[in-house]
């Protein structure tokens, strides 16, 4: 029995190392009620993966405290197998957009330099690579012509693509997105999941926040059903059942079948 | 007169006034900025305010320590360290309690200047060291401003500055996005600190010029009105130190030409001269440049509605309507088309039978998001994808 117990630990721990971003354990409070709870999370290296779930089921929460944007009560986070805050050099993030003033005075190609200031640090001189490969990530997301624009000029999707563009411009192995398609017309999905597509071709970790159940199947290799505390995981032949469905939307899943939008945040 | 004053020519102290102040304004419009493009301009309100009390508490304990109470480094350290206080607790305020932060400042605001205010009379009653003067901090005093005055601006004004330049990367994205900037590594915290300890600086060096209840003006006013002529915040930085400056030199040197003018107050008032005339005649963001565009955007939609009335044979009713087509000589004023009003009409409609096919079809999805009525369907699509959606008009319209 012992034993057992102690070959369990160890796969854990191998299984850890090996995935490019493991939450162990996370519990984030906003006052007394937890928004999500001794949440495990085990991201699959070179896959897609989604977290879905109702409204107000921690979501975003977990994203944000994984990656270090508010602070849990318990619970650890390990990227490769190394603590968080030594390697965020390797995770790229696209935050939702509804969480920016887009009256901002910046023009769309200083938004996209932003995913290079750490590379740059605090003097570091922009040069002619730089803005190469920021014009270049622009041009991934078919927004190459928009360099100049303020922001706000920008519709949402193409605000939402020009935020991907940043991410992209990192130069991450893990790209982490909240909400990527909410609010975003059809081209701009159908644009950021080509994308995102080839990021997992070339061997990259994408893990988003998804609204849409019906498209979970056709842009997703695994599911983490959340509703405060994991329903379930892992790939979704196995995990994105009926049954699981069901325990984690309870009464709302023909509403969220209906109108995804309603379920968003 | 004015002349005069503008080319440093009324004597020493206008000169050194002049000089200070203008350094004075262009560290604050560069600290400001990031403050304002932060969303947390009114801090500065809550930071200058709660320097009060320190000056007053900092005269005590030099006259209590044997001296004069008079010197100018004392009293701005003690400002700045209830300041830091001050600053200290609206943080903890806005962080550990329900309450918002425009409650915080609030509350700091009027508690630590009623405080300073208590100490300052107590003090004028003590009849202990050379307390006159210490009312200039409220209002500012530059009539006895000195060399080492000036030398303090001139050193704070270069550090402002510096820090600015090292930190604007941080800066600028913790404003932009504070999520992002946590996730990808910066301490939001720290960039604040950072953010605040400038802000400090040019409140606490300020005193002397413009006084605790004005300096607010100095950081919030530049930057405001540089947001009015640029749209990239790497600008506003740059021409919130112009403006500021500007204001400082000329309000300044104006103050200086009669011996009843306040230095601080004038310069407050050509900083919001600058101000009101950005905010009318900038010409993006200007009140007027937004009702010219307006109007030239009501007058293109009014033409538009106009001419697919006309190519489908409905009555205009508008009377706006009517004579704006009329001037462009597109109809007659009987209301009937003229051959060029009918050669517009028909091209307008053939413009939106070909823009609902667009706009239904899924292969011209990224064409339709620039659908907006009124831009020419020939400026999204090339010949070639033209000819394909004419292909799709079963019917082809022609107007009689």
């Amino acid at each position: 029995m012992n034993i057992s117990l102690v070959t369990s630990q160890d796969t854990d721990l191998a299984t850890r190392a090996a995935s490019p971003l493991a939450v162990r354990g996370m519990t984030v409070s906003y006052g007394q009620t937890p928004a999500i709870f001794s949440v495990d999370m085990t991201v699959r290296a070179g896959a897609m993966t989604a977290i879905v779930g109702p409204n107000g089921a921690g979501k975003s929460t977990l994203l944000k405290a994984a990656l270090g944007v508010i602070a849990p009560l318990a619970g650890s986070v390990t990227v490769f197998g190394e603590p968080m805050a030594d390697m965020r050099d390797r995770i790229a993030y696209v935050p939702q957009r509804a969480s920016v003033d887009w009256d901002f005075p910046v023009r769309v190609i200083d938004v996209v330099m932003m995913g290079m200031y750490r590379k740059l640090g605090l003097l570091g001189r922009i040069r002619g690579q730089h803005k190469a490969l920021a014009q270049e990530c622009l041009g991934r997301v078919g927004m190459a012509d928009f360099a100049h624009r303020q922001i706000g000029q920008l519709s949402g999707g193409q605000q939402q693509r020009v935020f991907l563009a940043r991410a992209l411009a990192q130069e991450a192995d893990i790209y982490v997105l909240d909400e990527p398609f909410a609010g975003v017309d059809a081209a701009t999905e159908k644009a950021i999941i080509a994308v995102l597509q080839g990021l997992r071709d070339a061997g990259k970790t994408v893990l988003a926040v998804h609204h849409d159940l019906a498209t979970v199947p056709d842009y997703f290799d695994d599911v983490l059903l959340l509703n405060t505390q994991v329903v379930a995981a892992g790939p979704v032949a196995e995990a994105f059942t009926e049954d699981n469905l069901q325990a984690a939307y309870g009464g709302r899943l023909t509403t969220a079948r209906a109108d995804p939008e309603s379920v968003a945040g | 007169m004015l002349a005069d004053a503008l080319l440093l020519q009324l004597g020493y102290n206008a000169t050194l006034v002049t000089i200070g102040a203008a350094l004075l304004g262009i560290a604050s419009g560069v600290a400001g900025t990031f403050l304002f493009l932060r969303k947390r301009a009114l801090v500065s309100d809550a930071i200058s305010h709660a320097t009060l009390p320190g000056v007053g508490l900092a005269f005590v304990v030099m006259v209590a320590m044997g001296g004069e109470g008079r010197s100018l480094f004392g009293l701005l350290l003690g400002a700045g360290l209830s300041a830091a206080f001050g600053l200290l607790c609206v943080q903890w305020l806005t962080d550990r309690t329900r309450l918002g932060e425009d409650a915080a400042i609030g509350a700091v605001l009027s508690v630590f200047f009623g405080f300073g205010i208590v100490i300052l009379t107590v003090i004028q009653t003590m009849n202990a060291g050379r307390q006159a003067g210490l009312e200039g901090f409220l209002l500012g005093s530059t009539a006895g401003m000195l060399r080492s005055d000036a030398i303090l601006l001139a050193v704070s004004a270069a550090l402002v500055l510096a820090l600015v330049v090292i930190l604007r990367r941080p800066l600028g994205l913790a404003a932009f996005d504070p999520g992002y900037a946590e996730a990808t590594g910066w301490s939001l915290p720290r960039i604040d600190l950072a953010m605040m300890g400038i802000v400090l600086v040019v409140t606490v060096v300020g005193l002397k010029v413009v006084g605790l209840i004005l300096i607010v003006a100095l950081l919030i006013v530049p930057p405001v009105t540089a947001r009015s002529w640029t749209e990239r915040s790497d600008h506003v930085v740059i021409i919130a130190g112009v403006v500021g400056g500007v204001s400082g030199y000329v309000g300044a040197a104006s103050s200086a030409t009669a011996p009843a003018l306040p230095t601080g107050p004038i310069v407050v008032l050509v900083g919001f001269a600058i101000f009101l005339f950005s905010l009318l005649f900038s010409p993006r963001r200007g009140v007027l440049a937004s009702l010219l565009t307006h109007l030239r955007y009501q007058r293109r939609v009014h033409v538009r509605q106009g001419l697919l009335a006309l190519a489908q044979g409905q009555p205009i009713y508008e009377v706006l309507t009517r004579r704006l087509l009329e001037r462009a000589g597109l109809v007659l004023p009987d209301g009937v088309p003229t051959p060029a009003g009918q050669a517009a009409a028909s091209k307008a409609l053939l413009d939106e039978t070909r823009w609902a096919i667009v706009r239904g079809d899924q292969a011209y999805a990224l064409a339709a998001t620039r659908y907006d009525g009124l831009t020419p369907i020939e400026d999204v699509l090339t010949p070639d994808q033209l000819t394909e959606v004419d292909g799709k008009i079963d019917a082809p319209q022609v107007v009689a």
